[in-house]
């Protein structure tokens, strides 16, 4: 899938910016991305008068680094993905609306997530109208290439070996504690296995922030992740 | 330290039985383990727990307190408290049902299939597994050895002698100086010497502002070079000084009865002298006829030794390939030996060897730096497949986020050897 945004470089580009606007094209509808963003007004707020609720303002979301807002008590997960690096970029917001628990697995954020692509690319479009600095269209981080958290069924569907899992496991061990003891390092144990199996594939294509992880999932096939998911969830 | 009455009488129970030598339970398969470090105390665990009952696993090991290498730097830059990097084998004993013998093995009968002990009397073993770390090369630092570990420590095995070097810097008058001898290459933990350098500069920055560190070098680089250099100057500028080979650094010799260092034909007096010399295999692969060179050779698909298919070593005394010398590693290894040993005695299954290191290093307060890498066996060696550094120029908040991850990685690692 391609991010593209000629609905800002036309409304938004400032002077030296125009030449995106025969490269890129548009993120979603705004328009229609504004009605949709009303599932999230029960939290969020944008624009002028924008504060804190339940959920942290979303002005200036793109390119800010995740829990960055002062004085908002984020979730120890989101304190960790911003100690970690992550930033709020198109494809990272767009992984995490998709599945909140997906991206940030102790998230406070309870919404089951936007399913319809469309429907996210359009709150996004919306919402990318009040972060400034639009000039880093279509080339910065903001606004490049998404990948996809959503899965193949297929890969879903794997049911995983869990004696092999108890093997590969065994390496996750040396730092996350079989006893779910979650200091400094998070607790993995008895994670529901699409979650779990989501959380790898998003280490496996760098979508999650950190560098271990990323390594550790990299070079762990289908099966073994499956494997991993299906040992885990059931270990006491 | 988890110490409790079971538990104490589990140790007791398991070492009064090796009284008698050549005890064995009727026709379970045995395992013997020499050595209760990251390797040796990971793969009893495994083993025991994984076998469930099947297979008898006796661990040998001369101390009854274990104290870790990995994060004994942290104790010596005040970071840690002795008592929190110390560990019993009472959980091994009395959870897992492990003998755990408290005594020296001293030699291996590999044609007989026993160990024997310094207190008296042989083990046999279907299998034996070795994890004996590192021992000092005789002669490395001319005018250094084992006896004169009293004035100049090594620090390199931890216990009392992390004790004496802190107890030593901590009383060096002002405006002292430290020299660190460091070791060449091959080494256990190559980032130890640069983030114990970083921990006495710590120490010395709050007591002792005007002293001086020299470290002695025979290498032209070190690990997370970069990245100490950077927290040198940041933390401690002008107080630390690294003398290369370019200058002399690998020809070092000392004089432990006057304090002295002469590097290069230039004599320095200091005040604390941390001699950490050339290393090998820990004494009993030598005497096991294991070793080619300064090292026991292995198989990386199963951590055979190359010389002895019913011998497995771990960690720092093998030369397997790729993997630093680090407690992450031998713990990493001994997983693939444990599950080796399972499936050659019990018939289990047996999958493709992985292997993980990552190594923390502590540079300053809430100041954490990392590197790690992944392996996979191949014929020739264990080889590297994928791995990470900590970034120079990082923010504060990564860095303490990276600290407060090998505070859980130690609890992580700590609790899967010893339970």
């Amino acid at each position: 899938m391609k991010w593209t945004l000629v609905a800002f470089t036309l409304a938004l580009a400032p002077p030296g910016a125009a030449l995106a606007q025969d490269t890129a094209d548009a993120i979603g509808d705004a328009d229609r991305g504004a009605k949709v963003f009303r599932k999230c007004t029960g939290c969020h707020q944008v624009g002028s008068d924008a504060s804190n609720r339940a959920g942290p303002h979303l002005n200036g979301i793109f390119g800010r680094r995740a829990g960055s807002i002062e004085g908002f008590d984020y979730s120890k997960a989101m304190d960790r993905a911003h100690d970690d690096g992550m930033v709020w970029d198109i494809e990272h917001l767009d992984a995490y609306i998709e599945n909140p628990r997906a991206l940030v697995s102790g998230t406070r954020m309870s919404f089951r997530g936007l399913k319809d692509p469309q429907d996210r690319h359009d709150v996004l479009a919306y919402l990318r109208q009040f972060t400034a600095n639009p000039q880093d269209i279509p080339e910065s981080a903001p606004t490049a290439v998404a990948r996809e958290v959503e899965l193949p069924p297929e890969i879903l569907a794997i049911v995983g070996d869990a004696e092999y899992g108890e093997y590969l496991a065994s390496e996750c061990l040396t730092c996350h504690q079989s006893d779910g003891a979650d200091a400094g390092i998070p607790s993995i144990t008895r994670w529901h296995p699409e979650d779990f199996v989501v959380a790898m594939h998003a280490y496996k294509r760098k979508l999650r922030p950190h560098p271990v992880m990323q390594m550790m999932a990299g070079r762990l096939s289908d099966e073994e992740i499956a494997a991993l998911a299906a040992y885990f969830e059931n270990l006491e | 330290m988890k110490f409790n009455r079971r538990a104490f009488i589990g140790t007791a129970a398991a070492a009064a039985s090796m009284v008698a030598p050549m005890v064995r339970a009727q026709g379970k398969p045995r395992v013997v383990v020499i050595g209760g470090g990251a390797g040796g105390a990971t793969a009893a665990r495994y083993i025991a727990k994984d076998s469930k009952g099947e297979i008898d696993v006796t661990l040998i090991e001369p101390t009854r307190t274990y104290y870790t290498c990995f994060f004994s730097n942290l104790y010596i830059g005040g970071f840690r408290d002795l008592q929190s990097i110390a560990h019993t084998y009472a959980t091994l004993a009395s959870e897992y049902g492990i003998n755990v013998v408290h005594d020296y093995a001293t030699g291996v009968d590999r044609d007989a299939k026993t160990v024997a002990l310094a207190g008296g009397g042989r083990v046999s073993y279907d299998r034996l597994i070795i994890s004996p770390g590192i021992d000092f090369i005789d002669g490395a630092v001319p005018g250094w050895d084992v006896s004169a570990q009293d004035v100049m420590p090594h620090a390199y095995k931890a216990g009392t002698q992390t004790a004496l070097l802190k107890s030593q810097i901590e009383a060096m008058p002002q405006g002292g100086t430290y020299v660190m001898v460091a070791p060449p290459n091959p080494y256990r933990c190559p980032p130890g010497p640069y983030e114990r350098i970083s921990m006495v500069a710590h120490v010395l920055k709050e007591k002792n502002p005007t002293a001086k560190i020299i470290i002695a070098d025979p290498k032209a680089k070190f690990s997370k070079q970069a990245l100490f250099e950077e927290g040198w100057q940041k933390h401690y500028g002008g107080m630390i000084e690294r003398i290369g080979p370019d200058f002399g650094g690998e020809n070092v010799s000392v004089r432990p009865d006057t304090m002295e260092v002469d590097v290069d034909g230039e004599v320095i007096k200091a005040d604390v002298v941390n001699v950490i010399p050339a290393q090998k295999a820990g004494h009993i692969c030598e005497a096991a006829s294991l070793t080619e060179g300064n090292w026991a050779p292995v198989d990386g698909h199963t951590m055979q030794s190359r010389l002895d298919e019913n011998i497995h070593v771990l960690g720092d005394a093998t030369n397997q390939g790729d993997m630093p010398k680090s407690g992450f590693s031998a713990n990493s290894q001994a997983k693939v030996a444990a599950m080796a040993v399972r499936g050659a005695l019990t018939g289990s299954r047996v999958f493709p060897a992985k292997f993980s290191n990552t190594c923390w290093s502590l540079i300053s307060t809430d100041d954490g730096i990392k590197v790690g890498a992944s392996y996979a066996a191949t014929d020739e060696k264990i080889a590297k497949t994928d791995g990470f550094i900590s970034a120079t120029g990082e923010d504060a908040a990564l860095r303490k986020a990276t600290y407060e991850e090998s505070i859980g990685w130690y609890e992580g690692i700590t609790s899967d050897m010893f339970g």
